[in-house]
């Protein structure tokens, strides 16, 4: 899209324009916005390969030390060098021929490392034995035996034609059988797939299958029965029923899913099936059944790519627009035009090339201007059947637009080839009607323009003063708010016509540089514009002083668009009342927002107070005392009890658990068991355990408050205190049948 | 007047103490645990009232805790006090499981609201 920008001198009559509406602000979004409208809006203007290709490609392809990144990125570089007739081999030979052969002996070479090896020295030839291209076939022809896949046929295929390129002879064994497998992969709807597992057909692997299968029939060197070829011939013919097509004519191929991580754009599947296409004409004997408009189409869109700026797309490009150049089904015409901006002042002459893709000169033909109609009304044409003339010394089409009278403006055109020799129509495709989207620019005449004051009430314009835009005097105006201001004129195109141009401005700035722009109204001839200050008081602020005064015209036919000061105007507004909205102040920086702001000072919530640390264990200690008064209390009491020793180690040892667990400030405890203890010692086990399963509970507790969550511990107590329901229904019951067993002998 | 009152009260005292000692060891047991948890409590209320409730969950969990374990006591010795007409038929060692189960439960909230 860049390109067409570029192209001629005056390509783009808006830059002009920006450039003087908008000198001071600075306003580079503004100008790259209507740039990119233009671009968006222009048709597509082709033009052939020229030597901004060439340069582009040596822009492009840049060797580091002789070596490019890969085989393949060698191969498309050396190809597209070889095709615009630029570069230089002589660095890249030495230095890549190394690398061509360690890839052709090593035996860890993948198929795909082997092609592109092979086909780069078909360019480049290097010194290399034919033993190493017998080896190479040989691994090729075992691949095509053993393989299903369709890459893996077309790597092998097809560097089996470069190795017998080379000299050496070549065999294909059983060349049906690969022709019938590759052709097991085609779908119904003219692609192909990639193999026998994936079930995606794809359009690049038909171009691809294409190819393989030109390359079988050229090696196997048998005439096949034409039944066969004349399956392929329908599949191509079906392929290229599919084809996509932009609102401008141009057709392009595109794969019908699209699976992200292999995802190749329109202008890979095309380039693919272009070649796939050309490959299998050139080994066929009659003519492919593909009409040349499809083909001018396609040579269109590789054109409208323009200079791409990558080297996979420029390859491609280039590559393909060589295979077209060169078909034997037809060769396609472009018409383009050199310059789409004429100039009625300069007496441009409208000027149209017909060539092949790469420039090179047409057969004898004639041009015919069938429809000229402007872009704003479209069914009426301006002009119709105007035959161009050629112009032998600069190998142009022209034709003469002064004498027509046609006004400036934006204008379409459709042009139609003829070809003097009939015989030529087999060879060359012309294309239908082509279309074109020109500009005519010319001097815009301003007239009857005058500027005035006058009362609210009296509407006599006896106060208007005349004005010449294109001298240097400035009006100086007087008013206050009770007063309006009117200014109007004329515009003429040269043809004397009435021109309703793009932009009609007028900005009143004030000295505290505060503005305001209003834009003018067009009635039927002239434009003008009234201000009513009564009305537009608030509007200013309130702000009196000195305005000055500015009015900006332009259009995009027009080439004398202009941004004059005409004056300056003293307005005289009331005072301001209280609740007037201020004018707004204007930064000194408009970068300055982007500066360090102001610190935050966060106001926290002031923390609690808490009490001091020695305080707290005090009382922490003062919480254990009563427990001890218990403890030592209950020892009291129990020292009437008659009880043996083990129970008084139990006690003890009951004191210690429950002391040992107490940990913080508000926790109590109730460990211990100062009833009676059985004697008998399988109740003492189960006792015993009882108490165990309470000490193991209160320390879960323990652990709960210190670390653990409620879900951990809802759990571990639930397994704990089914043992302890266990365990204390057994002990309770025991003591309970002693004591009854007590109570009976009582 | 204040002679007799006092020697009244002092009479009062004495047959309280008197018909205190004959209580089976068992409820004075579990009269001497209530004692105790109320203490703590009592303590426990005083440092808030000198610190102030900050934490007023933590406060509020060691209370509940003296004050529910002191209730669960006052009926376990309901319950295993044989001259109880009404708890009879229940065994002082299903209250004394009823009173460790209640506490166990109790003291798992305690330990949740203590935060």
């Amino acid at each position: 899209m860049a390109s067409r920008l570029h192209e001629g001198k005056r390509s783009d009559p808006l830059r002009h324009v920006v450039q003087r509406m908008v000198p001071n602000h600075g306003s580079i979004g503004l100008r790259a916005l209507i740039c990119a409208l233009l671009s968006i809006c222009a048709a597509a203007s082709i033009r052939p390969i020229s030597d901004a290709h060439r340069s582009a490609a040596l822009d492009l392809f840049v060797p580091s030390g002789g070596l490019f990144q890969s085989l393949e990125e060698t191969y498309e570089a050396l190809r597209t060098f070889q095709i615009l007739g630029v570069g230089n081999f002589s660095d890249i030979g030495p230095a890549t021929c190394p690398v061509i052969i360690d890839n052709l002996t090593s035996p860890a070479s993948s198929p795909k490392d082997l092609f592109d090896a092979i086909r780069v020295n078909s360019i480049l030839e290097c010194q290399i034995g034919s033993q190493t291209f017998k080896d190479v076939a040989e691994k090729f022809q075992d691949l095509i035996k053993s393989t299903d896949k369709l890459m893996n046929f077309y790597y092998s295929i097809l560097g089996l034609l470069h190795v017998k390129a080379q000299g050496v002879s070549v065999v294909l064994p059983d060349a049906e059988g690969v022709f019938y497998s590759i052709k097991a992969l085609s779908q119904n709807d003219g692609r192909w797939q990639y193999d026998s597992n994936n079930a995606e057909s794809s359009t690049c692997a038909a171009g691809i299958a294409l190819e393989a299968l030109a390359g079988v029939v050229s090696l196997a060197d048998i005439e096949l029965v034409q039944s066969k070829i004349g399956t392929i011939k329908h599949d191509i013919v079906k392929l290229f029923d599919s084809i996509n097509s932009y609102d401008d004519g141009t057709l392009y191929f595109e794969e019908k899913h699209i699976d992200g991580s292999e995802y190749k754009g329109p202008l890979a599947t095309t380039a693919s099936v272009v070649r796939g296409a050309s490959a299998f004409a050139a080994i066929v004997s009659e003519k492919l059944n593909i009409p040349g408009d499809k083909l001018v189409g396609i040579a269109k869109f590789l054109l409208s790519v323009g200079v791409p700026s990558s080297t996979k797309d420029l390859f491609n490009q280039i590559d393909s627009l060589s295979h077209i150049e060169n078909n034997r089904i037809s060769i396609p015409l472009i018409l383009s035009l050199p310059s789409t901006v004429l100039s009625l002042t300069s007496k441009d002459q409208l000027e149209v090339e017909v060539t092949t893709v790469f420039g090179s000169a047409a057969p004898p033909l004639t041009v015919n201007l069938v429809r000229a109609s402007s872009s704003d009304v479209k069914n009426n044409p301006i002009l119709e059947n105007q035959e161009l003339q050629f112009d032998t010394e600069k190998n142009v089409h022209y034709l003469d637009i002064l004498p027509l009278k046609i006004d400036i403006g934006k204008y379409t055109l459709e042009f139609e080839i003829s070809l003097h020799d009939p015989e030529n129509l087999n060879t060359y495709a012309t294309g239908g009607h082509a279309h074109s989207l020109i500009f005519l620019t010319g001097l815009v005449k301003v007239d009857k323009s005058q500027i005035g004051i006058y009362d609210t009430d009296s509407e006599s314009s006896a106060s208007m003063l005349k004005l010449d835009f294109f001298k240097d005097d400035k009006i100086s105006l007087v008013a206050n708010h009770l007063q309006k201001l009117h200014l109007s004129f004329q515009l003429f195109t040269p043809l004397g016509n009435t021109i309703k141009p793009h932009q009609a401005f007028l900005k009143l700035r004030h000295e505290s540089k505060v503005e305001h722009i209003f834009a003018l109204e067009s009635s039927s001839r002239q434009y003008k514009i009234i201000l009513d200050f009564l009305a537009l008081v608030e509007k200013f602020y309130y702000l009196s002083g000195r305005y000055d005064i500015e009015l900006a015209v332009g259009d995009a036919a027009m080439e004398n668009s202009f941004l004059h000061v005409l004056g300056y105007i003293d307005l005289d507004l009331p005072e301001p009342p209280e609740r007037a909205s201020r004018p707004p102040s204007l930064s000194v920086d408009p970068y300055a927002r982007f500066g360090p702001k102001q610190e935050i000072s966060h106001i926290f919530r002031a923390p609690e107070t808490r009490p001091p640390k020695e305080l707290s264990l005090a009382f922490l200690a003062f919480t254990l005392v009563p427990l001890g008064g218990f403890v030592i209390g209950a020892r009291v009491l129990v020292d009437g009890f008659h009880f043996d020793a083990q129970t008084k180690a139990t006690f003890i040892s009951h004191c210690f658990l429950s002391m040992s667990i107490l940990v913080s400030v508000q926790l109590l405890t109730l460990g211990v068991n100062l009833k009676s203890f059985p004697s008998s010692s399988v109740h003492a086990l189960f006792s015993l355990l009882f108490h165990a399963g309470i000490a193991a509970i209160l320390l879960l507790y323990v652990l709960f408050w210190l670390k653990l969550d409620l879900f951990t511990t809802l759990k571990v107590l639930g397994l704990i205190g089914v043992f302890l329901i266990f365990v204390g229904h057994r002990t309770l019951s025991c003591l309970a049948s002693t004591s009854a067993g007590k109570v009976k002998t009582n | 007047m204040a002679k007799s009152s006092s020697s009244d009260a002092q009479a009062l005292i004495r047959s309280l103490r008197s018909a205190y000692a004959a209580t089976p060891t068992k409820l004075k047991i579990i009269d001497l645990y209530v004692v105790y948890a109320i203490t703590t409590a009592v303590i426990q209320i005083v440092y808030m009232g000198i610190v102030g409730s900050f934490p007023f969950n933590s406060f509020l969990s060691g209370i509940l805790s003296c004050v529910g374990t002191a209730v669960l006591a006052v009926c376990l010795r309901i319950q295993v006090n044989k001259e109880n007409k009404e708890f009879k038929d229940l065994s002082p060692e299903r209250a004394f499981a009823d009173f460790v189960l209640c506490n166990l439960v109790l003291h798992l909230v305690i330990m949740n609201f203590l935060g």
